[in-house]
C-alpha cells in the first residue's frame, strides 16, 4: 500500500492536543506517529516511563491519551509494567474472562535515561522473556526532564549540565551507548531505528511493522530537544534531517538478524553542519577543539562503514 | 484435609488453590521456595496462571502493578533486598490502589548479609500503604494468603502476608487445608473494573497529581486503610463460617485476667504462649497480645486489651537505630498514650539476624517487668535481648 502522508495524518489520534510538551519537542510527533501506525479497530496499552512525556501528557484530571489505555509507574520499569499487562491480557484471554471484540497491543514509551540507563535492566529482561510488546525509545541523548544532564546515550562531546564544557574538558568525554545494537543482540525479531525525517514515511512503516511483528520489538527514535540541545524550535524538520544525512542517525532496521540501511545518501554531509546549529555542541567550534569534530566525523564513518558491512554480510545468503 | 506442610509450601498451595492470573517472582531466601513450587503448578497445567520469571524484585513489583492495573488478579512472594529493592514500587502499588497479595517470608537486611529471620524488611515499608498481616505459624501463613485475596479486593489496597523466614517457611507442620471448591468459592472471581485492558471504556492511570490532587489522594489512602479495619473483620468472619478458625485485628492468649502482658509478632507467639502456659501453673497471671495485624492498626482495641495490667513488655523483632524504641512498641506506647493508658512498659529489640529467642528469655523478660511493677525506680525503657557470646 502506497504512502500517503494526507491520509495518514488523518487516521484516529490517540494522543491528542492539550499536553504541555515543548514546541519544536520531538516526542509528541514521535508518539503520534508511532500510533497512527496502529490499525485503526485496534486497542492499545500504553506504558510510559517517568519523563517529560510523562509528566506532560496524562497530568491529574487530565489525559491525552485517547483510544488507548495509559499507564505510568515509575522510571525504569516501563518495560516490566507493560510485561505484567501483557502478560494478564494472555491469562484472561486464555481463561475467557476477557471477551474483547479487537486484538490490543502493547506500547512502551521511554526517554534515553528511562531505556538506556536505569532502565536498562527492565527493558532487557522483557525482551530475554520474549513479550508481545514494543518498546519505542525517543532518545533526546539526554536527561531533559531533569534539566539536561548527560546519560548514557549522550553524544561525545556533547555539553551537558553534568558534563559541561570546561576549561579541561570539552563536554562528554565518552562516546554514546550504541542501543539499537544492544537491543539487536537481544535476538528480537525487529528492531529499527528511526528519526522524524521527510514525509515520516520511515517512522510510520517501522513502528506498523514493529506492533505487528510478534515477540519483544525496538524502536530507536532520533528525538531533538530544543531546551537541551539549544536550536530553534521551528528547526525540528531540519535537525532531524541534517542527523540523517550526515549518518550521525542512519535510518536503518534489522529483521530477525538481518540489517537493511533504509536510506544512503549518496553523498554525506558533513557532520559540522548538524553540529553548528545546536548550542551543545558551540564549543567544539573554537579554533582549539576543532579536531575533535573531526574525531566525531572518524567515529561516524567508522559506524556507517560497520553497518553497510553488516548489512552485506547478513544479506549474503551463502554466509 | 489434613496435610504435612513446610509455610512456604503451604503458602504456594494456598496460591495454587487462589489460581491467579498473573504471578510475577524472583527468587530470594527464604521466599524462594513459593514461586519455585508455583512454577511448577504452572508447568504441570494445575493452574492457569501467567508467571512471569522477572529479572529483579523491582520488575517483579512492577509486572505485578501493570498485571493488576490489565485486570488480573496478582499475587508475588519475596524476602528481605528484595522487598527493600521493590520499595518505590510499594508505593506505587498502594497509590495506585492495586490489589496485589504479596507474600513475604521475613528477613534481617544487610549489611551484614544474613538470611535469618527478623522484620527489619517488613517494618521498613510498614508506612509504603500495604495492609500487613502476621503469621504465627504455617496454617496461619496459609489462612491469611487466602484472606489477603479477599481483603485487598474489597479494600482496594495491596496486603502483605508476613511469616518468620526458615522458622516458619522452612518448618514443616500439620496444617488443615480447605478444599479448593470452598477457597474458590470464599475468593469468588475478581471484578473487571476500571481495568486497562478494557477496549470499550480506555483509561489513564499513574497520572501526575499537582500539590491538591496529591494530598487529596494521600487522604483518600488513609481513609481506604481505616475503612479497611472493618473489612479485615469482615472477611476474617467470612473465613471462620468456611475454616471454624477464628481470626481479627490481634489475638489475645490469657489476657483477660493478666498483670503481666508481653506482645510480640508471629512465631515468637508461640514461645510465649509456652512460657505462659509454665508461669501460670506457679500461679503467675501473665498474657500476650499478638497484633495480626499491623497495617491497618488497631490502636483503639489494643491498648484497650491492655488497661489492666501492672507492666508490659514489647518485643521488636527490627530496631530502629538509636530511635526511641522499635516500631511495635512506638505505635502501641503512642496509642496507650492517648488511651490516658499509664502501664509501665518496656521495650526489647530480640532475635535479630535470627538471634534464637528461647523460652528462658521470656521468662526473663516476665521477671523484669514484674520487678519493675514493683518498683518505683527509673527504668531503662528499651532493652536488648542478647548474651554476649562467651569466651569474648
Amino acid at each position: 500500500m502506497a504512502y500517503i502522508l494526507k491520509d495518514i495524518v488523518n487516521k484516529k489520534d490517540r494522543f491528542v492536543s492539550g499536553h504541555r510538551m515543548c514546541a519544536g519537542c520531538a516526542a509528541p510527533v514521535i508518539v503520534r506517529s508511532v500510533l497512527r501506525s496502529l490499525n485503526d479497530e485496534d486497542n492499545a496499552v500504553v506504558s510510559v516511563a517517568t519523563s517529560c512525556l510523562e509528566v506532560s501528557s496524562c497530568i491529574y484530571p487530565y489525559t491525552s491519551w485517547d483510544h488507548c489505555s495509559f499507564i505510568h509507574t515509575a522510571f525504569e520499569c516501563a518495560a516490566s509494567t507493560l510485561s505484567g499487562v501483557e502478560a494478564t491480557y494472555n491469562s484472561l484471554k486464555k481463561t475467557g474472562k476477557l471477551k474483547n471484540e479487537h486484538e490490543t497491543k502493547f506500547i512502551a514509551f521511554g526517554g534515553d535515561g528511562g531505556t538506556v540507563d536505569i532502565g536498562f535492566q527492565a527493558l532487557s529482561g522483557a525482551f530475554e522473556r520474549g513479550h508481545n510488546i514494543t518498546y519505542v525509545c525517543y532518545d533526546n541523548e539526554a536527561y531533559m526532564n531533569t534539566g539536561t544532564q548527560r546519560s548514557s546515550a549522550t553524544p561525545h562531546f556533547a555539553d551537558t549540565t553534568t558534563s559541561p564544557a570546561g576549561e579541561k574538558t570539552p563536554g562528554k568525554v565518552q562516546q554514546r551507548k550504541d542501543m539499537t545494537e544492544i537491543m539487536v543482540k537481544h535476538n528480537s525479531p525487529y528492531v529499527a531505528q528511526t528519526a522524524l525525517y521527510g514525509n515520516l514515511k520511515d517512522i510510520h512503516e517501522k513502528s506498523h511493522k514493529a506492533i505487528y511483528t510478534d515477540g519483544p520489538t525496538y524502536l530507536n527514535v532520533f528525538s531533538p530537544c530544543p531546551r537541551g540541545w539549544g536550536y530553534n524550535t521551528e528547526d525540528l524538520a531540519k535537525i532531524s534531517k541534517l542527523a540523517v544525512d550526515t549518518c550521525f542517525w542512519p535510518l536503518y532496521e534489522v529483521e530477525n538478524g538481518v540489517y537493511k540501511l533504509n536510506y544512503k545518501p549518496i553523498k554525506k554531509v558533513p557532520v559540522e553542519e548538524f553540529l553548528k546549529m545546536q548550542k551543545r555542541f558551540k564549543h567544539l567550534f573554537k579554533e582549539e577543539n576543532r579536531y575533535l569534530i573531526e574525531e566525531i566525523q572518524k567515529e561516524i564513518d567508522k559506524k556507517w562503514e560497520y553497518l553497510l558491512m553488516m548489512e552485506k554480510i547478513t544479506n549474503n545468503k551463502e554466509n | 484435609m489434613k496435610e504435612r506442610l513446610s509455610g512456604n509450601e503451604a503458602v504456594a498451595t494456598a496460591m495454587k488453590q487462589i489460581n491467579p492470573d498473573t504471578v510475577a517472582a524472583y527468587p530470594i531466601t527464604p521466599s524462594t521456595e513459593v514461586p519455585q513450587y508455583f512454577s511448577s503448578f504452572v508447568a504441570n497445567g494445575s493452574v492457569d496462571t501467567e508467571f512471569i520469571p522477572v529479572e529483579s524484585e523491582h520488575s517483579a513489583m512492577s509486572a505485578c502493578i501493570g498485571a493488576a492495573a490489565a485486570g488480573g488478579r496478582v499475587m508475588s512472594a519475596t524476602s528481605s533486598q528484595g522487598l527493600a529493592y521493590m520499595f518505590e514500587m510499594l508505593y506505587v502499588a498502594s497509590g495506585l490502589r492495586l490489589p496485589i497479595v504479596l507474600i513475604c517470608a521475613n528477613r534481617a537486611l544487610s549489611a551484614p548479609i544474613n538470611i535469618h529471620n527478623d522484620h527489619s524488611d517488613s517494618m521498613g515499608v510498614r508506612d509504603c500503604g500495604f495492609i500487613q498481616l502476621y503469621s504465627e505459624n504455617n496454617q496461619e501463613a496459609y489462612d491469611n494468603t487466602i484472606m489477603a485475596i479477599k481483603i485487598a479486593e474489597k479494600a482496594h489496597l495491596p496486603v502483605m502476608v508476613c511469616y518468620d523466614g526458615f522458622i516458619t517457611s522452612h518448618s514443616v507442620e500439620n496444617i488443615e487445608l480447605l478444599d479448593t471448591k470452598v477457597v474458590r468459592e470464599f475468593i469468588g472471581q475478581k471484578k473487571l473494573d476500571e481495568y486497562l485492558l478494557d477496549e470499550k471504556r480506555n483509561i489513564s492511570m499513574g497520572p501526575l497529581d499537582v500539590q491538591e490532587y496529591y494530598f487529596k489522594h494521600r487522604i483518600e489512602l488513609a481513609e481506604a486503610m481505616e475503612q479497611a479495619k472493618d473489612i479485615v473483620k469482615e472477611v476474617s468472619d467470612e473465613f471462620y463460617k468456611i475454616s471454624g478458625r477464628k481470626y481479627d485485628m490481634f489475638e489475645t492468649y490469657k489476657l483477660e485476667d493478666a498483670e503481666y502482658g508481653i506482645i510480640a509478632l508471629n512465631s515468637t507467639a508461640g514461645t510465649i504462649k509456652d512460657e505462659i502456659d509454665e508461669l501460670r501453673e506457679n500461679g503467675i497471671k501473665v498474657g500476650l497480645l499478638k497484633p495480626r495485624c499491623f497495617r491497618p492498626f488497631d490502636y483503639i482495641n489494643i491498648p484497650e486489651a491492655l488497661k489492666n495490667l501492672k507492666s508490659l513488655a514489647i518485643l521488636d523483632k527490627a530496631d530502629s537505630v538509636n530511635g526511641f524504641s522499635g516500631p511495635l512498641f512506638s505505635e502501641i506506647t503512642s496509642a496507650m498514650y492517648y488511651k490516658k493508658l499509664n502501664v509501665k512498659t518496656v521495650n526489647y529489640i530480640y532475635g535479630l539476624g535470627g538471634y534464637d529467642i528461647k523460652k528462658d528469655d521470656i521468662k526473663k523478660v516476665f521477671d523484669e517487668i514484674i520487678e519493675i511493677s514493683k518498683s518505683d525506680k527509673e527504668f531503662k525503657v528499651k532493652r536488648y535481648i542478647y548474651n554476649e557470646m562467651e569466651g569474648k
